[in-house]
């Protein structure tokens, strides 16, 4: 980044110094007051200046949901987060299409994700989670990020796709590698590792395709899912799309899931008096990983860009411009959400978030994460009495993910 | 009062008497009739109170708008009945309607 001023006063700083695509904001877990203050006093935002250039900020709930579900105004092409993404490689990915080409897409793959198939795999995916909750060092500090969200999203997306165990690492890489440049994923990838990289993560899923294609029975993998639905069936004829809807499903699923896994850990001993709840009543688990996701909004924006001048909550805006839904905002909205900042494992209403977002769009693996959690959560409170965090995590830079990039932890066994 | 009947997936049923100028989503939630999500409260941008109106009462529910059609397009469980229920509003038409609750929510 090129700023190396302090962060502005959140409070006096005239509002058009306040720029929340500073990756700062997360990294230092400062971004409260900054949108808190937008949301009072300028919901739709116009940033003239940023180092992505000039963008507009939503961060009301019901503007976000209005902006979300409008994507005649609102276009995912051609990019959905701040930042344009590299323009290298075209990977077809779903999520950066209009209608009719998105609902034709998402269509094929949705059913593999439907929850009468996930059912099929929780009793592997519950087997995996076992074994590296069981392998925890006890009565030692250790990194809950590494030993456990990591190795439990790379498990968890070896497993969906019956991919080969021992290359699990592969996905993790190739997830990093297609999210992009560091300011989208907060990592750092050269382009020249890009392009073949993604040549290989095509070689690869091309060759497991081909190799599962006779298959007696049939498994409930995604590849093999793919290959039953006769929309998807001929999928490898088309490599890019076949390649943009593989990368979609590891990165919608890795550092989103990754990050609820680590933020659960912190919001509960935040809020000790939430975990004695938990403790009380294991029943209460469900409703706590959909306010988990809330609590943590893995994702901390999406991005739209206007398809003609329109007016939008008395501000005009011009056709081309870059509008950001910043979700993360829309979660904390005492108009949406009661006592929105705090942290309440058994509310009424749980799954009124826009973690997922809305619309056309809305999170297609939104069932499989709250079913990952809920199965994390289960098997924890099986075995430990406290996940005690040791120390402050250390948080990734980005604008886009919010994200951990360690968590020291001790388990305390029942 | 319109009483209508919501028949959950695996065969119970409820029947509710419900408030007219309502959804039906909210109907459903008001009598905590399960199977309905509605995580968006009613927007018509989530797709989680998906149902299926009975076939005599297609007219009584009215018709999908082009924003219900792009969020319905997206169940994979969708057939000519579905609806999202957030998107009907209960009248005095619709005593004794029938309605069934999808396997899950999406
Ligand atoms: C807590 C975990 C997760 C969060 C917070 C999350 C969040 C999101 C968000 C915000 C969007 C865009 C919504 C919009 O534009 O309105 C999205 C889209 C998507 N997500 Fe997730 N996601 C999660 C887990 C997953 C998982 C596990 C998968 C794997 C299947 C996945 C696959 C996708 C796909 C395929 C899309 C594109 C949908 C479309 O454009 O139609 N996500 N997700
Ligand atoms: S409640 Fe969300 S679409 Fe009906």
């Amino acid at each position: 980044m090129n700023k190396i001023a302090d962060l502005p006063h959140p409070l006096t700083t005239p509002l058009e110094n306040i720029d929340v695509s500073d990756p700062r904001l997360l990294e230092q877990d400062a971004w409260r007051p900054y949108f808190a203050r937008l949301r009072e006093e300028d919901p739709v935002h116009y940033q003239a200046d940023s180092p992505f250039g000039p963008f507009w900020s939503v961060t009301r709930f019901e503007d976000i949901v209005a902006v979300d579900s409008n994507h005649q105004d609102f276009s995912s092409e051609p990019a959905i987060v701040i930042g344009d993404m590299v323009e290298d490689m075209t990977v077809e990915m779903f999520i950066a299409m209009d209608p009719p080409k998105h609902d034709t897409q998402r269509r094929a793959v949705q059913p593999v994700v439907a929850p009468q198939n996930l059912a099929q795999m929780e009793s592997l995916i519950r087997s995996r989670v076992v074994e590296i909750l069981d392998n925890l060092p006890v009565g030692e500090t250790f990194d809950w990020v590494e030993r456990v969200s990591i190795n439990l999203t790379t498990q968890m997306l070896a497993t969906l796709f019956n991919f080969p165990f021992e290359e699990r690492g592969k996905l993790t890489y190739w997830s990093d590698v297609a999210a992009g440049s560091p300011e989208i994923a907060g990592g750092d990838v050269t382009q020249e590792e890009r392009i073949p990289a993604l040549m290989e993560c095509l070689e690869t899923f091309t060759r497991l395709w081909h190799e599962r294609k006779g298959q007696e029975g049939g498994g409930f993998d995604l590849i093999s899912l793919l290959q039953r639905d006769p929309n998807t069936a001929d999928l490898p004829d088309r490599p890019m799309e076949f390649l943009g809807n593989i990368l979609l499903l590891i990165v919608g699923g890795n550092d989103t899931t990754r990050n609820s896994a680590t933020g659960g850990v912190l919001a509960l001993n935040q809020n000790p008096g939430e975990y004695d709840k938990l403790r009380a009543d294991h029943g209460l688990i469900p409703g706590m990983v959909s306010e988990i996701i809330r609590w943590q909004t893995p994702l901390a924006h999406m991005r739209r860009t206007a398809t003609r001048d329109l007016e939008f909550q008395g501000k005009q805006i011009k056709k081309g411009d870059k509008v950001v839904m910043w979700y993360l905002s829309g979660n904390r909205d005492e108009t949406a959400i009661d006592k929105a900042d705090e942290f309440i494992i058994d509310r009424a209403n749980p799954r009124h978030h826009i973690s997922f977002g809305f619309g056309v769009h809305r999170c297609m693996g939104n069932r499989l994460a709250e079913m990952q959690l809920r199965i994390l959560w289960e098997e924890i409170m099986q075995r430990f009495h406290f996940v005690e965090v040791m120390d402050e995590p250390e948080r990734v830079r980005s604008n886009f993910v919010r994200g951990y990039a360690n968590l020291p932890v001790r388990v305390h066994p029942r | 009062m319109p009483t209508i009947t919501l028949i959950e997936f695996n065969g119970r049923e409820h029947q509710i008497e419900a408030e007219t100028g309502k959804s039906l989503m909210q109907n459903a939630m008001d009598n905590m009739v399960p199977g309905i999500d509605a995580d968006c409260g009613g927007a018509c941008a989530c797709g989680t109170c998906h149902c299926f109106i009975s076939d005599d009462w297609h007219e009584a529910a009215g018709s999908t708008d082009a924003m219900e059609e792009s969020m319905l397009g997206m169940r994979p469980d969708r057939d000519d009945s579905s609806r999202l229920s957030c998107q009907i509003d209960v009248s005095e038409a619709m005593n004794g309607m029938v309605v069934r609750l999808p396997e899950f929510q999406m």
